[in-house]
């Protein structure tokens, strides 16, 4: 499969926060207002690009045998969320000394994107579906733009639905939990759909 | 003697299991619900509940790397720098998640494979991770690893409850895929065995039942956590959300 349809695929049919439900934590805590979710949403897109590649090369070339045919796969979770750690550490310091004004607006949600299961589910999701690099770059930026999207309409619905009469209990909360189910089902429409037989390239 | 002092004084303040101890465990079981209060580890989880066993077999594993990862970092918790704590509580959590995919692969293939990516994904459930930095990072060992354990409880009661109604309406049996065997328990299909004493057993009075298919997907967890915040909220209204 090309860039394109495995970039369309992961963002739209196997969306990881309305499809496997990935990264819900930061997706209900952070989505109140569009402002934040949108911050953080090109947040996840960056470290999601960057380090599936990363965790690609490290599989491929240290875990999978590569070295005198031992096998280290054993090591993955933690040289994975090591990887994803470091990346989150180093982009928070890049954009600290590159653009400030991006760097406060972010605050605290950046080093949050460590524990994004939506970062370590792509990264074991690419192991999984046996990706290659362009493949896993591909699944990265595009599982990315999916969160983006998904933060970003979530955070729109719950500013508008301020506004409507919810039963006291069911606020905030239970009313996002709701909402996001909703958005599954929506987003199930596109399921079976194949992007390479849309593009021709099949 | 002097020790021996310092010995009975420290047990008299910190029972093995004081009210204080027994409330570590039981608060994250209702007031304080990792899942519908605090809004942890919603991600890790949601789309195993489609069958009450592998529900099972995770809440366990987050009951078990919840515990310890708290022990070990509460006694770690003065030699850890500030600065790389968070990379520190995530070695040890990956650790602990490490020895439990390889225990799960060995005990049980089948249920390894079903729940593929998401044991691993145990290492960025909040529940670990927030429970680290609130509580075992400034607590005594003991009373993280109960507060750990706790937290994992009230995490796994969630997710049965939610597979619970998930696979009985959805599959119309319960425990697909355990050693106890599945339990058809209603549909056309259901077998009699739980009610053999009397003629028309369980099964026959809801023969008439058809799988809800909306159950199987996974925003139907979304909708059944939605609604027991809803049940929550309504019967102890001082946990409403007023933001």
């Amino acid at each position: 499969m090309d860039f394109f349809n495995i970039f369309i695929k992961a963002a739209f049919i196997d969306n990881l926060v309305l499809a496997y439900f990935l990264g819900m934590c930061s997706y209900l805590a952070v989505s109140k207002t569009v402002k934040t979710a949108f911050g953080l949403g090109l947040a996840v897109i960056f470290v999601l690009g960057i380090t599936m590649p990363i965790n690609w090369l490290i599989n491929t070339y240290l875990l999978d045998g590569a070295i005198n045919g031992l096998d280290l796969t054993f090591l993955r979770l933690i040289l994975f969320i090591a990887v994803i750690a470091s990346m989150v550490q180093l982009v928070e310091m890049v954009i600290e000394k590159i653009s400030p004004a991006l760097y406060n607006s972010l605050g605290i949600f950046l080093p949050l994107i460590t524990v994004n299961c939506a970062i370590l589910g792509g990264s074991l999701f690419m192991v999984a579906r046996e990706y290659n690099f362009t493949e896993s770059l591909a699944f990265g930026l595009g599982g990315g733009f999916g969160w983006f999207l998904a933060i970003i309409a979530i955070a729109a619905i719950r500013e508008k639905i301020k506004y409507s009469d919810v039963p006291p209990a069911l606020r905030g909360l239970g009313m996002a939990f709701i909402l996001t189910g909703l958005m599954g089902i929506a987003f199930m429409s596109l399921m079976g759909i194949d992007p390479a037989a849309l593009t021709g390239t099949k | 003697m002097a020790e021996v002092k310092t010995a009975t004084t420290t047990a008299v303040k910190e029972p093995l299991f004081g009210k204080k101890e027994r409330k570590l465990i039981t608060d994250p079981l209702y007031d304080n619900n990792p899942i519908t209060i605090q809004v942890l580890g919603i991600c890790s989880a949601l789309a195993v509940t489609s069958l009450v066993w592998p529900s099972l077999v995770i809440s366990v594993a987050v009951v078990f790397v919840c515990g310890f990862a708290s022990l070990f970092t509460s006694l770690l918790r003065n030699r850890i720098p500030k600065s790389i704590r968070m990379i520190v509580q995530l070695v040890i959590i990956a650790t602990l998640v490490t020895v439990v995919e390889l225990t799960l692969k060995y005990l049980s293939y089948p249920v390894y494979k079903q729940l593929s990516v998401y044991i691993g994904l145990i290492i960025t459930n909040c529940i670990v991770m927030g429970r680290l930095e609130a509580f075992a990072m400034a607590n005594r060992p003991w009373r993280s690893f109960l507060d750990g354990i706790g937290n994992g409880l009230g995490y796994g009661a969630i997710l049965l409850l939610v597979a619970l109604f998930r696979e009985l309406f959805g599959k119309g049996s319960l425990f697909a895929g355990s050693p106890l065997g599945e339990w058809k328990i209603i549909g056309p299909n259901a077998d009699y065995t739980i009610n053999t004493l009397a003629e028309s057993g369980i099964g026959t009075w809801f023969s008439w039942y058809s799988n809800n298919n909306l159950m199987v997907l996974p925003a139907a967890a979304m909708f059944l956590i939605g609604i027991f915040i809803w049940i929550q909220r309504s019967w102890t209204p001082k946990l409403v959300d007023v933001s």
